[in-house]
């Protein structure tokens, strides 16, 4: 009965907007604003429920942007990066000198690339550890210092800005308190608790300001489709 | 003659003494339209007005600029004084010879005495520079520099507070490790979002139905990535002890590598390697909003009873969390990208908020490593409450001697000083 009811309530304002775009409207002419729009509405159709309008559109997206994805990866990574230097350019050829430095930079790399395909193979599957280990590895060792600086020495050198002033004092007690409830070694009982809530409080104060601040953001978004669907395609508004 | 070409009767004769007349008309006509002004501009243009009013800048300095990755070289020089302010930059030249060849590398505005060129390491360069007036006048040139060649430095000198605090930090770790190895408890508050990990595996087991795992839009080089891959091993060991289903979707191949294999292992762990499927673990897009398409569709048709949005997350996280909400399914989400917990903390049952991501691996697994981790952590945490706190009181105690002895407190003063200079403030 709920399916009905939202099917014709559909159905009805699809009419409408097809009878004002014919009576007051000047439809786009352009193959591509149709596809556009049509692929919107198939994906704004899943308010309603889950149909072969919304799954035409999801998979169409996810294929077309996977499709993408590999000639970009293949075009800059693999041509650019490997296939180029390797037999093109030969870059690893510096006035007539064979450079093995150059050589290896290309080389190692794609070994380790090559070794991310052994999760093909049953026997040599495991070798597929040696790239994983290398870029979480480097990926964390390269984190730690930009981490250090930036959460912390940044964010301590921004507060340590002491004036006194109610607005300072304000964010002081807020950073301390906040600090305090992110502090796990010891049960958040008594003054700790208290002052661990009172970190909470802020935190959600801070979390509504941004949740507004991003729904206006969101908000600005829908109209920005409307517009699309509007003016662009309908010529229904000016 | 005269009165033919009066009377307009042109013969042939006569239009042959036109012709060579005007020919000779023209070539002494075009000699001076053309070779003359382009002479003159040519002169002009070569030769460079020199306001001898206006002194060259001195004291040229040029050096590899420091704490950086080569290929650059900082120029420096005094400006000279321009009481009518007519000066309106300085022209930078280059050469890679002292005597000869140099060329321009780029003009800078006035009050300007510095300047970064990009070079290439290992070469020798010279500059020199002189200022430019409105009226395209130039100072003579100042000194010619000395010879330096820019090469990348090992060490960023200005990084010393990182590699103490990281050394600090390691020392602690290690303390805290081998406390957790002797076999010493360390306690961890309780995390809720955590708890509820074992009721929502357990829900969907019941159930029979998938549990959905989200590790996050981002790449391996995020912190939150790793986090939650780290999650995703207690997880699925729980899954597969519960023999229960997971579905992993991933928007990075390599993210999805290293959760298949965190996956699988896990399985291996929890005695079940034969309930692991290749298919738990599947690579979706790495396009923002398609990924989110095709979770949203899982969710509408697997119906998973549990969704799990751990890792990093953007303008995606309402929309993925809105869509497990209308579901019904038990949610729990994690990230640290402020901006987008309101959303989560909106829509899903618990809420796993910033740091408190960090801390559910060592939560889940109690590894020692993990767990010294999350002590020595907590440890910088309390020094710098100490040291907030601290400074605030001092800076109310040294206003306080200000406003009655019209003097600051010399002693507090440096004090506050220390800890400003500590954090390079």
């Amino acid at each position: 009965m709920k399916e009905r009811k939202g099917l014709i309530i559909g159905s009805v304002i699809m009419i409408a907007i097809f009878v004002l775009m014919f009576i007051k409207g000047e439809p786009s002419k352009s193959i591509m604003v149709w596809i556009a729009a049509i692929l919107t509405l198939s994906i704004y159709s899943f308010l309603y429920k889950d149909n072969v309008f919304y799954k035409f559109a999801e998979h169409l997206f996810v294929g077309v942007s996977v499709g993408y994805s590999v000639s970009v990866v293949w075009q800059n990574a693999f041509i650019r990066r490997v296939f180029d230097p390797l037999f093109i350019t030969r870059t690893y050829i510096v006035n007539d000198k064979f450079s093995l430095y150059l050589f290896l930079g290309i080389v190692i790399p794609t070994l380790l690339g090559l070794l991310m395909l052994s999760i093909f193979t049953k026997k040599q599957a495991w070798l597929i550890r040696i790239p994983i280990a290398f870029v979480v590895g480097s990926y964390a060792g390269m984190g730690i210092a930009p981490s250090f600086q930036a959460n912390i020495f940044e964010q301590t050198r921004s507060t340590l800005y002491v004036t006194l002033s109610i607005s300072a004092s304000i964010m002081i007690v807020g950073v301390i308190s906040t600090l305090v409830y992110f502090f796990f070694s010891k049960e958040h009982k008594g003054l700790l608790g208290k002052t661990a809530n009172l970190g909470i409080w802020f935190i959600m104060i801070a979390f509504g300001a941004s949740f507004g601040y991003t729904v206006m953001a969101r908000i600005s978004l829908l109209i920005g489709r409307m517009q699309f669907l509007l003016h662009d395609w309908l010529g229904v508004i000016k | 003659m005269t009165s033919d070409l009066v009377l307009g009767k042109i013969t042939t004769d006569n239009m042959k003494m036109i012709f060579v007349k005007d020919r000779a008309f023209t070539a002494i006509f075009l000699i001076f339209l053309f070779l003359v002004p382009s002479f003159i501009f040519s002169q002009a243009g070569i030769e460079v007005v020199v306001d001898l009013e206006i002194l060259a800048p001195t004291e040229i300095n040029a050096f590899d600029t420091p704490n950086d990755a080569g290929e650059n070289i900082t120029v420096t020089w005094e400006t000279p004084e321009d009481p009518s302010g007519i000066i309106v930059g300085y022209e930078i030249f280059k050469s890679e010879n002292k005597e000869t060849g140099f060329t321009m590398v780029s003009f800078v505005g006035k009050g300007t005495g510095e300047f970064k060129n990009r070079t290439q390491d290992k070469v020798v360069y010279y500059y020199k520079v002189r200022a430019k007036t409105e009226d395209c006048k130039f100072s003579p040139f100042s000194e010619i520099s000395e010879g330096v060649v820019s090469r990348p430095q090992l060490f960023h000198t200005g990084r010393i507070n990182v590699l103490v605090a990281v050394v600090v930090f390691l020392c602690l770790l290690m303390f805290f490790v081998s406390t957790a190895r002797k076999g010493k408890s360390l306690f961890i508050r309780r995390i809720a979002g955590l708890d509820a990990l074992d009721e929502a595996v357990g829900r969907a087991t019941e159930m029979g139905k998938p549990i959905l795992y989200v590790p996050g839009l981002s790449s391996m080089s995020d912190v939150a990535t790793i986090a939650s891959i780290n999650i995703l091993g207690p997880v699925a060991k729980k899954v597969a002890e519960y023999e229960s289903m997971v579905l992993v979707p991933c928007a990075d191949p390599i993210v999805m590598t290293v959760a298949h294999q965190v996956v699988k292992e896990s399985f291996l762990e929890a005695g079940r390697p034969d309930a692991f499927n290749e298919d738990m673990v599947f690579f979706l897009t790495d396009s923002q909003f398609g990924f989110v398409a095709a979770v949203d569709g899982i969710m509408v048709r697997e119906k998973p009873a549990t969704n799990l949005f751990l890792g990093m997350f953007w303008a995606e996280s309402l929309i993925l969390a809105e869509t497990g909400n209308m579901t019904g399914a038990i949610q729990i989400a994690g990230t640290d990208a402020v901006s987008q917990l309101p959303f989560f903390v909106t829509a899903c049952d618990y809420t796993i908020i910033g740091e408190e991501l960090y801390a559910a691996s060592a939560y889940l697994s109690k590894i020692p490593v993990l767990v010294g981790s999350l002590k020595a952590q907590d440890i910088g945490k309390a020094f710098l409450i100490i040291v907030i706190f601290a400074m605030f009181i001092l800076s109310i105690v040294n206003t306080g001697f200000f406003l009655a002895i019209a003097t600051r407190n010399t002693f507090l003063s440096r004090i506050i000083e220390f800890f400003q200079g500590l954090f390079n403030v």
